[in-house]
């Protein structure tokens, strides 16, 4: 294609002073994944493709069904049964022939999520399950790739961006700082139970691609740290300032391949109330001496416990350490019952049902509050 | 001080908007809410003062302007 058919396929946002030639190379010399070609992927991938994004890749494995097309209207009726990523791929190709489009018909998961990842420089998430979304957080944490978020609920819907660091010595906030673990089943309940318009969803999807632009071009004030509730029935915003908490950073697997051998699905799937127990429970095992207790803090972290035997292995060094944990029974702590409740979740997952494995509910203090009392 | 709820805790305390005062910190607030709104107690929500989102429990007074936001999954 001749560049003056290009200069003319992007005229209309060439000639805003602030996004501006220079504005437009920098979005035709991006790579973006957005993952998830449904309500929240297909608006953002429109309008990225129209854009001029230079490279935009596809990742979903679902197909087109009826009950999609409310509000994914990017497919047509005729696409029901086809896999979303083919169809994306085949509409964006015909708006903007000039980009390049790669399209995964697969499921994300942790054995393929870095290769695909890798070779891209921003992520979007589409995506609408929880095991999913913190899988893409912390590959995105490990890869040092920024992270556009979104997502709804009802009438609402949230967008922040993750993980963008302007300078090396800036403090990036990702979505562990907000919620620092996975809710368990059924706790959040998902569009397909509690219902979604189909306009909130391009609105929000909208949004998204409009922060990757802004994030892209350098324009404008993106929201970066930033999380923005967008209200549709009355049309009200709420924007919080989120700030990047001591706890979040050992909750991401500390390397790619304790990364790719975490079970993202199995670690949403359980609940708290199997796991948890409270300080007076806690109390019985030191007494009964019948299981490994287990301190997940980092080494030099106080108040030191001196009060009862227990092994010492921080959260990130969990996986490395498992040959010295001996004992049918399991019972971890930390400070605040945070770290040690990922702790409990990452042992169930390797022990599946062969160990009971506890987490000690509000931690170290409610214990010594306890002993108190 | 003025509390204002998103998403499914709309449902849990019945408004978008509630009001309660004489509160010290985030952690007798807490505790008042769960007494009146039980179910509260097992939701997943993270709190929000003045616009920021907070982490540790902190002092409140009368004019705070507290948001409490469950995450939400939908796309």
């Amino acid at each position: 294609m001749k560049e003056q058919n290009l200069y003319e396929r992007y005229q209309r946002q060439i000639i805003l002073k602030e996004f501006g030639e220079s504005g437009q190379q920098k979005l035709l010399q991006s790579k973006v994944l957005v993952i998830g070609a449904g309500g929240l992927g297909c608006p953002a991938l429109q309008y990225l493709a129209g854009a001029g994004v230079g490279t935009i890749g596809i990742v979903d494995d679902d197909i087109v069904s009826l009950n999609n097309l409310h509000r994914q209207i990017l497919f047509s009726t005729n696409d029901i049964g086809q896999p979303k990523a083919e169809r994306a791929s085949f509409y964006l190709k015909q708006l903007n022939p000039t980009i390049r489009i790669e399209s995964f018909n697969i499921r994300l998961s942790a054995k393929n999520a870095i290769n695909i990842m890798k070779g891209f420089d921003y992520v979007i998430d589409g995506t609408d399950n929880f095991a999913t979304r913190y899988m893409i957080n912390d590959a995105c944490v490990l890869l040092d790739k920024p992270l556009i978020h979104g997502a709804v609920s009802q009438f609402e819907g949230q967008v922040a961006i993750f993980n963008y660091k302007k300078n090396t010595e800036d403090n990036s906030v990702n979505y562990r700082d907000l919620f620092p673990y996975a809710p368990k089943a059924g706790e959040v309940l998902n569009c397909e139970e509690s219902g979604v318009m189909g306009v909130l969803t391009g609105i929000i999807g909208t949004m998204m691609a409009n922060e990757t632009i802004k994030l892209i071009s350098g324009i404008g004030k993106p929201l970066i740290n930033v999380l923005m509730i967008y209200n549709s029935l009355s049309n009200q915003t709420y924007s919080l300032a989120l700030t990047a908490t001591e706890e979040s950073r050992f909750l991401i697997p500390a390397d790619i391949e304790a990364f790719e051998s975490s079970d993202y699905e199995w670690l949403c799937g359980i609940s708290d109330s199997e796991m948890e127990i409270d300080a007076e429970a806690f109390e019985q095992f030191i007494h009964d001496g019948n299981a490994d207790l287990i301190d997940v803090r980092e080494k030099d972290e106080q108040p030191f416990i001196n009060e009862f035997f227990h092994l010492q292995i921080p959260l990130g060094q969990l996986a490395e350490n498992l040959s010295s944990i001996q004992k049918e029974t399991v019972v971890v702590f930390c400070q605040s019952g945070s770290r040690s409740f990922q702790a409990a979740k990452t042992l169930a997952s390797i022990y599946k049902n062969s160990r009971k494995v506890y987490s000690l509910k509000d931690g170290i203090i409610e214990w010594k509050k306890f002993q108190q009392a | 001080m003025d509390i204002i709820v998103f998403g499914q805790l709309k449902e849990m305390l019945g408004s978008e908007r509630i009001t309660v005062n004489d509160v010290e910190d985030i952690y007798e607030l807490q505790k008042a809410l769960h007494t009146k709104y039980p179910l509260l107690e097992h939701a997943k929500y993270k709190i929000a003062v003045d616009r920021k989102m907070i982490s540790d429990n902190i002092k409140l007074n009368n004019d705070s302007e507290i948001a409490m936001l469950p995450p939400f999954s939908g796309g």
